[in-house]
């Protein structure tokens, strides 16, 4: 097997070229950040002096605290109705299969494909007209409405390969079949329901087009608006805008490396049912 | 007969935010598209000038075809070297190398693609990464600001999206292998296939359905993008970097033709139905 052997070496050399060109902008980043502020340093090199105030002041200058309570806050306001909803309509779609529900099913299936830019200008006109631009609400509700096609494909998926024992027995009335989807089909569910619930945090703490569309104030928007906000103001100061960017990433790498296994395994099959 | 009621009140809530928050909003881009409309004063009904334009205009014309030129950088590059880094590395997919290289190639996909342009826009400026790497090669006659220039910011801002989505198409790839029987690779190998015969023979038809789902992925990534555009390049030098995602954002807010931008739209919409529905319907497994 020394073919094989040698595909191995091959593979491991691959690898790990691979990583380096993964993590590589991420220590150019790091060392330009500790250059001092107002400088142009080069690619990757180290500074005499790091000045590890900058992080310091990025902080304060993007008020990160504040910025982090306002993702939450959109977190909050998105993912658990979508995941209810989603959960509902997915069960009906799967498990009820009513009269009709192709049609319905179909329609958000299309909406899989939608690029954002395509209501893009409607809904900052409906927004504008609700009262609503300039709030965290302007980003939430288009964004549930956005991740439904999505949602209710993977919930179907769950609930098609689920037997159809509750739903067949005759008779059912609608407030057993609210109770037994509740005390019985989502408790199944969970293992589906949690890798949905890692996807829409991490498709909303990233969601960047709305944000910026329809929220002017940084602080009201989630963490990928607020940072092409402090690109905005901090573009020209390399070392403290890459100060900025590392500490905005700094919470979604931290929740990624704790949870990596879940991630991937979310990722990789969100994608394969998408 | 209540089981049908039932089943529908079970779905209506999504029905609504997704008739209240896309499908009226679709409606109106679709009626927007037949007007000339600066989104304040009163609007004309044009018909379909809007949509002759996309055609007749440098700008708009351009700009559709930069986003086809992006699908070779975000779609066919980490499509072929996810197969090609993948096959590679298949045999050592359960070392502990290969479970520590995962997480790492994932980041790129975990980080909003906003980060992802403010660090590339660094590593590709005059005094970046990029350039200090070709200087210490002997190429400094090469070195420039790679996102001001005419010809190399497309495909620059396409390296972008390449670095974005290699990993994960290796990852999903990777996956798809690792789902082959071995002895099919054995009885390969028995009859005297090396790497190159055993990769065409055996992978690549096995991962048809995880090709589909790679290239409708990045297909879309590519054709929609707007993201690393905005950071980046914003359109241009010029048009050079002129996307519809971004054209569409700037003809609405900025030229203030909300009628014009609604048509491209609108096309952007056909245009990525026409790319998506071919691909789903050759690499589906035929069992639904």
């Amino acid at each position: 097997m020394i073919l094989g052997r040698r595909e191995s070496l091959t593979g491991r050399v691959l690898l790990i070229i691979l990583m380096v060109v993964t993590l590589v902008p991420f220590v150019s980043l790091f060392v330009t950040a500790l250059h001092e502020s107002g400088t142009y340093p080069t690619g990757i090199s180290w500074p005499a002096r790091p000045h590890w105030g900058n992080f310091v002041e990025a902080f304060r200058a993007a008020d990160m605290g504040r910025l982090l309570a306002s993702s939450l806050l959109i977190e909050l306001g998105v993912v658990p109705v979508s995941l209810a909803i989603g959960t509902m309509a997915g069960f009906a779609f799967g498990q009820v299969r009513m009269r009709g529900y192709q049609f319905a099913y179909f329609a958000f299936v299309l909406g899989l494909t939608l690029p954002y830019e395509a209501i893009l200008y409607p809904l900052y006109y409906q927004m504008r007209s609700l009262g609503l631009l300039n709030t965290r609400w302007a980003i939430i509700l288009p964004l549930i409405a956005l991740f439904m096609p999505f949602s209710i494909f993977w919930m179907r998926a769950h609930f098609v390969n689920v037997p159809r024992d509750i739903v067949e027995a005759a008779r059912i009335d609608g407030a057993n079949m609210w109770q037994s989807f509740w005390r019985v089909q989502v408790p199944l569910a969970m293992p589906a329901i949690s890798s949905l619930a890692i996807l829409l945090f991490l498709w909303t703490w990233n969601q960047f087009l709305l944000a910026i569309v329809l929220v002017d104030d940084p602080l009201k928007r989630t963490m990928a608006g607020a940072l092409g906000a402090f690109q905005g103001h901090y573009g020209t100061d390399i070392p403290l805008l890459c100060a900025g960017s590392l500490l905005i990433l700094t919470p979604t790498l931290v929740v990624y490396l704790i949870f990596h296994r879940r991630f991937s395994t979310a990722l990789l099959q969100g994608a394969v049912k998408g | 007969m209540a089981q049908h009621l039932v089943g529908w009140l079970f779905a209506a809530p999504a029905i609504a935010f997704y008739v209240a928050f896309v499908i009226i909003p679709l409606l109106h881009t679709l009626q927007y598209s037949l007007y000339r409309w600066d989104g304040i004063g009163p609007s004309t009904y044009v018909g379909l000038q809007n949509y002759a334009h996309l055609f007749s205009n440098s700008t708009l014309l351009k700009s559709i075809l930069n986003a086809l030129k992006l699908i070779v950088f975000f779609s066919v590059i980490p499509v072929a070297l996810g197969l090609l880094i993948a096959s590679t590395i298949r045999r050592i997919a359960a070392s502990r190398l290969a479970g520590f290289a995962r997480v790492i190639i994932f980041i790129p996909q975990v980080i909003p693609l906003v980060a992802a342009g403010i660090i590339w826009s660094w590593l590709l400026a005059s005094n970046g990464l990029v350039n200090q790497v070709l200087a210490a090669f002997g190429l400094k006659h090469v070195t420039r600001a790679w996102l001001g220039d005419f010809t190399f910011a497309l495909p620059s801002v396409g390296v972008i999206g390449a670095w974005v989505l290699l990993g994960l198409c290796t990852l999903l790839l990777l996956a798809g292998m690792t789902k082959i029987d071995p002895e099919i690779y054995e009885a390969a190998r028995l009859d005297g296939a090396g790497p190159v015969r055993e990769f065409f023979a055996v992978t690549l038809p096995a991962l048809r359905q995880e090709i589909g789902v790679c290239v409708t992925v990045t297909v879309i990534a590519a054709l929609a993008s707007f993201d690393i555009i905005y950071i980046s390049t914003q359109g241009g030098p010029g048009n050079a970097t002129m996307v519809p995602g971004y054209a569409i954002y700037y003809l609405a807010f900025f030229q203030r033709e909300v009628g014009q931008a609604s048509a491209l739209a609108v096309g952007l919409m056909i245009l990525v139905l026409l790319f998506i529905l071919p691909i789903q319907w050759l690499t589906r497994e035929r069992k639904r």
